[in-house]
């Protein structure tokens, strides 16, 4: 455990980031999939797994949006040091941190436009664990169902699939462990 | 200046980053093409330069690459391609499709059917599969925010009331998740059904600035109409020299009197054949 | 007996070789080096360094020896180079007003405040071959005098004062960059500029021309062709203030364009900018005509249809590495889709050939 802004970064820079970046893409891949991801420990309470997820995606291009107990300076700092990122508004965030009811609600950040629908924010959701146990989930990426346990109202998550192409994308974060559900996954 | 003053895998981080972004916002809107800024690659526009980058982006260490053209391991660029990555990103290279984590290729999809631990890379000239009908970059993306693919039914139409068929035999296209219409890149339709498989699927387009992706499982259906269905047929011979029925085959012009046989695109799944006993039936001069 | 062909990898290898061997040439001749390419050809420089978006006169001669003069070639050779430099920080707008001019000229003023300096130009030569250069190119030195070290003004400023021109509204907003972030249409003018800067110089000639021949004409003239050293500044936070990091020569010019009005603004003259690396004339006076023809939705002009009226049209085909790229690609093989397409052509043939003979039966 670190507490320094200075410390917590990859220690060899390249190749973490790409294996931080395949677990990424395999978990955003096949929803609901738990997946371990280590490499970057930010100060506490941001975990191993969404400190990893934003020094691997996030630089200076990247407004980071932080809720609740993680918009705090320690990690402000980090942020600041290690990856560069602006910390923003929701409105104008790339990707947000925070647990589930501090993001809430989360119709206040952008779900892309119909001709861009990229331009929407991925939301690392931070939770006391991670459980491929719960909603039974469906779509691109998962051969027939899977199962995994969502934080919040299930309402919430179908809702949010109902608006595609549009929509926010979500990575759910425990520790060292990592597991997505984009837009496309139906929520039973 | 030697290769060892390039980073891992030839790009910058920065240039990864913004890469990778692309890639996961292209797995989670399937088929929808995400833009992003392209770099000068050491190596042309057109020549998979947006394959490279999705590669570079996508390569660990541990990863054993392959890279296929025309479904051949060893055709010029296919070379070049994985020499580069050889050099760059000192990954482990090989021919066979099974033992690779990560292929990339330029106009086919191996024979051999992928797992969900593979990731197939394609090369795109051109991501946009409304391009030929329309010339306009803002139209187009009105198209597709618009779902109107009026105009492509109604060319694929006008091939089958001219041709009594629909005159697209590669690169032909397929409808994601039935919302976007994708440009497969330019597969042989032959190819077309194997899109839905449990690999993860990359498409990089560099010099039109486009990724785009399917996870795997993801529904992709070819475009076609009820009294025409679609039809994803091959030439009707055997390969000459596996004798394998139910591969995609090169024409190969064998003597000056236009004698031609076929033999198999996908070299490795030829030789395996030929490695297990199977044997083709070499034609010699006949106009076939 | 058939067995597929193999060995791309050896004929990749002899193929290098080769080409190592044909850009020496003939060995009995001295070898030409960087410097020299540098000091002589350097024309050819600045259009490396103009394209290939790098300011390094020793790294476009490099280039020019590497790609045996294909300019194209080198202006790659720079780019893919250029793409893998990390950025430590942005410099402040070069003042051109500030310019030590070697040249600078106004096609629409006689005379004016700075003078008119016509600097080292092809422009009076005649265009007859000095065999004295290929016996022995010793030159006598040129009469010097000394630089103006005044700012110059810019001519469009007088008739500015004048209120005849039309007004530029200034803009401290950072510009867009092409080289960061993919086009994204509708481009405003910052982005076109900087897609005309680096665009191919034939490409660019080739619209301006059109241009003045009558697709959507812009009856333009040279109102100021400058080229110069200006300094370049980057600003230190820690500092508080700029420091100049170095100088590089660039080519300005300003058109002055014959302006009816329309229904949006009155009648007076506008402008086309061209700003462009070293001693590019050609080009930086290209460029700002096509700049004019591009602006003509802004200053309410009608759309001709004209191609050097249509940004899409005139920015995604004016880059010549992605345009050299895709159309040397074709030479790639294709026998994939090739073969699809032989499959495609001998079923309509016979489907076409089937019902022929129908037809006659019946």
């Amino acid at each position: 455990m670190q507490n320094s802004s200075l410390d917590g970064g990859f220690s060899n820079r390249e190749i973490d980031a790409a294996y931080a970046f395949r677990a990424l893409m395999n978990a955003m891949a096949k929803p609901g999939t738990v997946a371990d991801i280590t490499g970057a420990s930010a100060p506490a309470p941001l975990s191993a797994a969404a400190s990893t997820a934003l020094l691997t995606l996030c630089d200076a291009d990247t407004p980071i949006y932080l809720a609740g107990e993680f918009d705090n300076q320690a990690i402000k700092d980090w942020i600041s040091f290690h990856i560069g990122a602006p910390i923003s508004t929701r409105e104008s965030a790339q990707f947000a941190v925070g647990r589930l009811k501090d993001l809430l609600p989360i119709d206040g950040f952008p779900v892309g436009t119909a001709e861009y629908p990229d331009r929407s924010t991925t939301l690392i959701v931070e939770m006391d664990e991670l459980s491929e146990k719960g909603s039974v989930l469906s779509g691109p990426g998962i051969k027939d169902t899977t199962c995994f346990g969502l934080p919040g109202d299930v309402a919430l998550f179908q809702s949010n699939s109902t608006m595609f192409p549009l929509g926010l994308d979500f990575m759910f974060t425990s520790g060292s462990k990592i597991a997505a559900l984009p837009r496309t996954t139906k929520v039973a | 200046m030697s290769e060892q003053a390039y980073n891992f895998a030839y790009l910058d981080e920065q240039t990864k980053r913004m890469i990778r972004r692309a890639i996961l916002k292209g797995l989670a809107i399937p088929g929808y093409q995400v833009p992003f800024a392209s770099r000068e690659m050491p190596m042309p526009y057109g020549w998979g330069t947006g394959g490279v980058q999705v590669s570079a982006a996508t390569l660990t260490p541990d990863d054993v690459f392959k890279v296929i053209d025309q479904g051949a391991d060893d055709t010029t660029n296919a070379v070049s391609i994985r020499k580069f990555f050889e050099k760059t990103a000192d990954v482990k290279t090989t021919t066979n499709t099974k033992a690779a984590s990560v292929i990339q290729t330029r106009h086919r999809i191996p024979e051999d059917e992928l797992g969900d631990d593979q990731i197939l890379v394609y090369q795109v000239p051109i991501p946009e599969p409304l391009r030929f009908l329309e010339p306009r970059e803002t139209e187009t993306r009105k198209m597709h925010a618009l779902e109107e693919y009026g105009l492509m039914h109604v060319k694929l139409y006008e091939d089958i009331s001219k041709n009594g068929r629909i005159a697209t035999s590669y690169a032909y296209p397929v409808k994601v998740e039935d919302r976007y219409v994708m440009d497969p890149s330019p597969i042989p339709k032959f190819d077309n059904p194997k899109m839905e498989m449990s690999a993860i699927q990359l498409f990089g387009a560099g010099r039109e600035q486009r990724i785009y992706a399917l996870p795997p499982y993801t529904k992709v259906v070819s475009l076609d109409f009820e009294d025409h269905p679609f039809d994803p047929s091959r030439a009707p011979h055997c390969c000459s020299i596996c004798g394998a029925s139910d591969s995609y085959l090169d024409e190969v012009i064998i003597n000056d009197d236009g004698g031609r046989m076929f033999v198999c695109s996908d070299t490795d799944y030829c030789e395996r054949r030929v490695a297990e006993g199977h044997t083709g039936v070499q034609v010699s001069g006949d106009a076939a | 007996m058939y067995v597929a062909v193999k060995g791309g990898e050896r004929a990749i290898d002899n193929a290098h070789a080769w080409l190592a061997e044909e850009r020496r040439g003939d060995k009995k001749v001295p070898e030409l080096s960087v410097d020299q390419i540098r000091e002589q050809l350097s024309l050819a420089i600045n259009r490396v360094m103009a394209e290939g978006s790098l300011y390094d006169p020793d790294l476009a001669a490099l280039a020019i020896k590497q790609s045996r003069g294909d300019l194209i070639e080198a202006i790659f050779l720079i780019r893919a180079y250029r793409t893998t430099l990390p950025r430590f920080g942005y410099s402040e707008p070069i003042e051109t007003s500030k310019m030590a001019c070697d040249r600078r000229i106004s096609a629409t003023f006689k005379d004016l405040p700075g003078g008119q300096v016509l600097g080292p130009t092809f422009d009076y030569t005649h265009r007859l071959l000095d065999f004295k250069l290929a016996a022995d190119g010793e030159i006598p030195d040129a009469p010097n005098k000394q630089a103006n070290q005044e700012n110059v003004p810019h001519v469009a400023e007088f008739l500015n004062n004048e209120g005849l021109i039309q007004q530029e509204t200034r803009s401290d907003a950072t510009p867009p960059d092409l080289t960061r972030e993919p086009l994204e249409l509708p481009a405003d003018r910052a982005l076109r500029l900087q897609a005309l800067t680096r665009a191919d110089e034939g490409f660019t000639l080739g619209m301006a021309y059109s241009s003045q021949r009558g697709y959507a004409r812009n009856h333009a003239f040279v109102g100021e062709l400058r080229i110069g050293a200006v300094a370049v500044e980057i600003d230190v936070p820690e500092l508080g203030f700029a420091i100049e990091i170095g100088e590089i020569t660039v080519t300005e010019c300003e058109t002055v364009n014959q302006f009816q009005g329309s229904k949006t603004e009155p009648a007076q003259f506008t402008r086309g900018y061209g700003l462009v690396f070293g001693q590019t004339e050609r080009k930086a006076i290209s460029m700002a005509l096509v700049d004019r023809a591009l602006r003509w939705e802004e200053l309410g002009e009608d759309d001709l249809g004209a191609p050097v009226q249509d940004a899409e049209f005139v920015l995604y085909h004016s880059d010549n590495i992605q345009a050299t790229g895709f159309l040397e690609h074709i030479k790639l093989p294709h026998y994939v889709d090739f073969q699809a397409e032989l499959e495609l052509v001998r079923n309509l043939r016979k489907t076409a050939f089937e019902s022929q003979k129908m037809e006659a039966a019946e």
